[in-house]
């Protein structure tokens, strides 16, 4: 479909640009100026950028389809202007053989919505235990290797996974977390936890981790991106970790820029998390480092979890709260907070992520994919259970107004989603 | 923020879930019906007609006997119908969801829920869930409160020492896992105790505890100087020899408390344990049995206590 | 409108019930006027069982409606009820209800041989089939207001007309 879309402010964080133009679609890329176009689309009014990037989403399939499934969370992700999506590998089975990859790539490309990026398990079933064939894995389709949430204590086998990884060049994913000192936590470990009655995961279970990874970098050059930083000091070590020139990135959960533990109030359960919410102070620098880009990104972590997984005492509910479609409205309130130029903000949801994920995609020149989102900064959104597309009614904004509505999602040159 | 769940919108107390929060006077208010109620588990007739033809639901999800026999005899002398439920909590069969439990009882006309728990936080959800005319009292949750003990706790230093204005408490032990000590923290210094101090090794005091308003002790000689009122915390078996502390022994050579430690209190000083006791671990023999040990008037008062509260809430 | 002088009824009813204490005479009041007014007479009687106090609390029949709101007393009786003649003492009878709840707390103690109640006024408007058997004066009170009896900070007794509190 050849695409006209008229005098939007065409944002493009890659290259800087920020004025007020015209662009033009056709055989799926960003074209060259045409006559007669099939569609035209008239964006007065609204911002032109590329597609969001979303590092994070769990699509619940295969396996906790009672959760939701990737019809519904694809349109979650495209009402959201999200037209690209990392998958983690905890699906039921995991993610660790290449038919499962396979599978899951051709039912999300069946259904042409978002672009799915499944990432592989690092080891079989996620156990811990063994490596997983991750060339196998990568010829299926996997961009990187991930462990998720769970916790991989073997460090001897961690060393081994980034050496093998290193070989081919995969990346590797890691969330930083001391499997022993984060043991049967289910908050920050500090005042909060501790009024509340509930068993705290401490700040150094994530620095120890951290340390504990940068060395193995630095030893094996494996190329590591740190998913979900959530304290002052790995927002630190990351900095001085790039300043030395090792290959690692990171990013940060939407949920943990802009609450805190406070924000549990009475035992709210939306606001299980993992990594849990910790002190002001923790959000504070990683609202900080990522304005600065100490850390280089930032995601949903969308995890779609039913009532019944969330009706439950604090320490007995599902972790994880639904996001897809709140990424653009909560990035933009972080970006105004911190008064940074709309290009630099909406970097962190699209060129910043396309250069961690090694795609093409991410920004709006010639020759490269039309992935756009096109959205109203000022429009209001409030956030309820029916405004939701995704099945995952689970976050702790419900009853927010926020700013930021996507009125067109394009994909490889198709509007796939209309206000 | 959300509104205080235990309030209603005119400010009255409609469920008990914590000490926290709570206003002054009402705390008062619990403190002085109590003392009504001491007086009518004196007489012959140990009933009032305050509750008849109510039902009390005694939901313990966490085994006890005690809390809940307690509130049995409590809600009887209020003349209310008890149901005990015990509901064995098992890892392995997940069975009716907490929810579904509360609303087939919602079901059979209930008033009042007492509800102990497992986990930190269940009393606060039950209570998001029931109608308008139920009441949830918190017997016990995790290791966040145990409101009721708490207002025992204070009724006894009240019964003993008049004011709270004047006092220095300890309070000594496992405060780490203890919800009764988190209750009796957020009690005194609501009602004004100048000084309240936590006595113990830094592996049972929870991060961040100076933030509740106490003073950390980990030498229990100079953390029982001048006490006024003394609480012994239980220490539960599952601690020991684990990575908190190495033996019943050594806790008891540092953190028990002996004749010796205690005359390093004020020579009034009273001593306090919410039950059970372990002789020899946190307290001597002749401690628990002699003269400044309170605790089995802390169970008389138990009674009153939860008498109270439960009228209270179920005429608001 | 002019109250009648509570001193004068109290002296009054201490006159009266001279003639009928006899030894299982035993005195309650009701808090709070009713206690007062016990106070008083129980000394002018000079009786030898001491003075009970009571708190209806517990047995109001409004406590559906209202809670449990005001600051319960302890009830104090410091004999024993059984075979006793009662003189229970309130300062102003209107609907019955608090005789009644004052009638079944001192059930719950014991029974005695006989209760005779004593007011200080009775402003008519009963709901209930209860009388007083000695009654220092009849007063109208008008709608929209209630009758109490004050103490000074000299122990001086007086009624009073307040406007009735919002329910």
């Amino acid at each position: 479909m050849r695409l006209h879309i008229k005098s939007g402010r065409v944002v493009d964080p890659a290259s800087g640009r920020d004025a007020v133009g015209d662009v033009y679609v056709a055989d799926g890329k960003i074209a060259e100026e045409f006559s007669r176009p099939d569609r035209v689309i008239d964006a007065k009014g609204l911002v032109v950028a590329p597609g969001f990037i979303d590092l994070s989403a769990r699509l619940r399939e295969p396996g906790y389809e009672y959760k939701a499934t990737l019809e519904s969370e694809m349109e979650a992700a495209v009402a959201g202007g999200v037209t690209a999506l990392a998958c983690p590998p905890d699906t039921d089975p995991p993610l660790d053989e290449p038919g499962l990859v396979d599978m899951l790539r051709r039912r999300a490309k069946a259904l042409s919505r978002a672009r799915v990026y499944p990432l592989g398990a690092l080891t079989v079933k996620l156990r811990g235990e063994a490596l997983t064939e991750m060339a196998e894995l990568g010829e299926a389709g996997c961009v990187a290797f991930s462990h998720a949430n769970v916790p991989l204590r073997d460090t001897q086998l961690l060393w081994r996974a980034l050496q093998y990884a290193a070989t081919f060049g995969y990346p590797v994913w890691l969330r930083a977390e001391d499997a022993w000192l984060a043991k049967d936590g289910v908050a920050h470990d500090g005042e909060v936890a501790t009024r509340l009655g509930l068993a705290g995961i401490p700040s150094f279970a994530e620095t120890i981790a951290l340390g504990a990874i940068l060395e193995l970098v630095r030893d094996t050059r494996a190329r590591v991106h740190i998913c979900r930083l959530s304290t002052i000091g790995a927002v630190e070590m990351m900095r001085r970790a790039k300043q030395e020139g090792l290959p690692v990135s990171c990013d940060v959960a939407i949920h943990h820029l802009h609450l805190c533990d406070m924000d549990l109030g009475y035992f709210d359960s939306h606001c299980r998390l993992e990594p849990p919410l910790r002190s002001q102070r923790d959000r504070d620098a990683l609202a900080r480092g990522l304005a600065e880009g100490a850390v280089d990104c930032l995601c949903s972590d969308h995890t779609p979890v039913d009532e019944d997984g969330k009706h439950l005492p604090f320490a007995e509910a599902e972790p994880g709260a639904t996001g897809l479609e709140l990424l653009l409205p909560l990035t933009l309130k972080w970006g105004a907070a911190h008064k940074l130029p709309l290009a630099v903000t909406l970097a962190r949801i699209t060129s910043d992520p396309a250069r961690i994920l090694g795609v093409a995609a991410g920004r709006i020149g010639t020759g490269a994919p039309a992935d756009l989102a096109l959205f109203d900064p000022g429009a209001a959104v409030r956030v309820t259970a029916e405004s939701l597309k995704s099945q995952g009614k689970n976050t702790p904004f419900l009853g927010y107004e926020l700013a930021g509505r996507v009125r067109y999602t394009v994909v490889a040159g198709n509007v796939v989603y209309e206000a | 923020m959300q509104r205080n769940p235990q309030l209603n919108a005119n400010g009255e107390l409609q469920h008990l879930l914590s000490i926290e929060g709570l206003p002054r006077e009402v705390l008062v208010q619990i403190l002085d019906t109590a003392e009504s109620f001491v007086g009518v588990t004196e007489r012959e007739v140990k009933k009032v007609p305050l509750l008849r033809g109510k039902s009390v639901f005694n939901l313990f999800f966490e085994p006890s006997t005690r809390t809940r026999t307690t509130f049995e005899i409590a809600a009887k002398r209020l003349s209310a119908d008890v149901i005990n439920l015990n509901i064995a909590l098992s890892s392995h069969t997940k069975g009716e969801s907490l929810l579904d439990t509360v609303a087939n009882l919602s079901a059979m006309q209930a008033d009042i829920f007492v509800v102990r728990h497992n986990s930190s936080g269940a009393p606060y959800l039950i209570a998001r869930h029931v109608k308008p005319h139920e009441h949830v009292v918190n017997a016990g949750d995790g290791r966040h409160a145990h409101p009721t003990q708490g207002l025992l706790d204070l009724y006894t230093i009240r019964h003993y020492k008049k004011e709270f204005t004047r006092l220095t408490v300890a309070i000594v032990g496992d405060v780490m896992h203890s919800r009764v000590a988190r209750s009796l923290i957020h009690g005194l210094t609501t009602l004004g105790a100048p000084e309240v101090r936590v006595i113990g090794p830094q592996t049972l005091l929870p991060s961040g505890v100076e933030a509740l308003g106490v003073r950390v002790f980990h030498d229990m000689r100079a953390g029982l100087k001048d006490c006024d009122v003394i609480v012994m915390l239980r220490l539960q078996n599952e601690r020991m020899g684990g990575a908190l502390l190495p033996s019943a022994q050594e806790f008891f050579k540092h953190y028990g408390l002996t004749g010796a430690k205690l005359s390093l209190a004020k020579p009034d000083a009273i001593v306090m344990h919410p039950g059970p006791m372990n002789r020899g671990v946190e307290i001597d023999s002749t401690v628990a049995d002699g003269p400044h040990a309170v605790i089995l008037p802390q169970v008389t008062f138990g009674i009153a206590v939860r008498m109270a509260v439960m009228s209270i809430v179920a005429g608001n | 409108m002019k109250l009648p002088e509570a001193e004068q009824l109290c002296a009054q009813l201490a006159g009266e019930l001279k003639a009928r204490v006899g030894p299982q005479t035993a005195m309650i009041g009701l808090y709070t006027g009713g206690a007062w007014l016990a106070e008083r007479l129980h000394a002018m009687l000079r009786l030898p069982a001491p003075l009970g106090l009571m708190d209806i609390a517990f047995y109001r029949d409004d406590y559906h409606a209202r809670g449990l709101h005001h600051d319960p007393k302890r009830t104090k009786i410091p004999f024993d009820i059984n075979g006793r003649d009662l003189l229970l003492v309130d300062d102003v009878l209107y609907t019955g209800r608090t005789v009644r709840a004052a009638m079944n707390e001192l059930f719950d103690y014991g029974r005695p041989a006989s209760i005779s109640l004593v007011v200080l006024a009775d402003r008519g408007g009963r709901q209930l089939p209860i009388c007083a058997q000695h009654c220092g004066a009849r007063v109208e009170v008008p709608s929209g207001m209630r009758l109490r009896l004050k103490r000074d900070a000299g122990d001086r007794l007086a009624l009073a007309l307040e406007p009735e509190r919002a329910a």
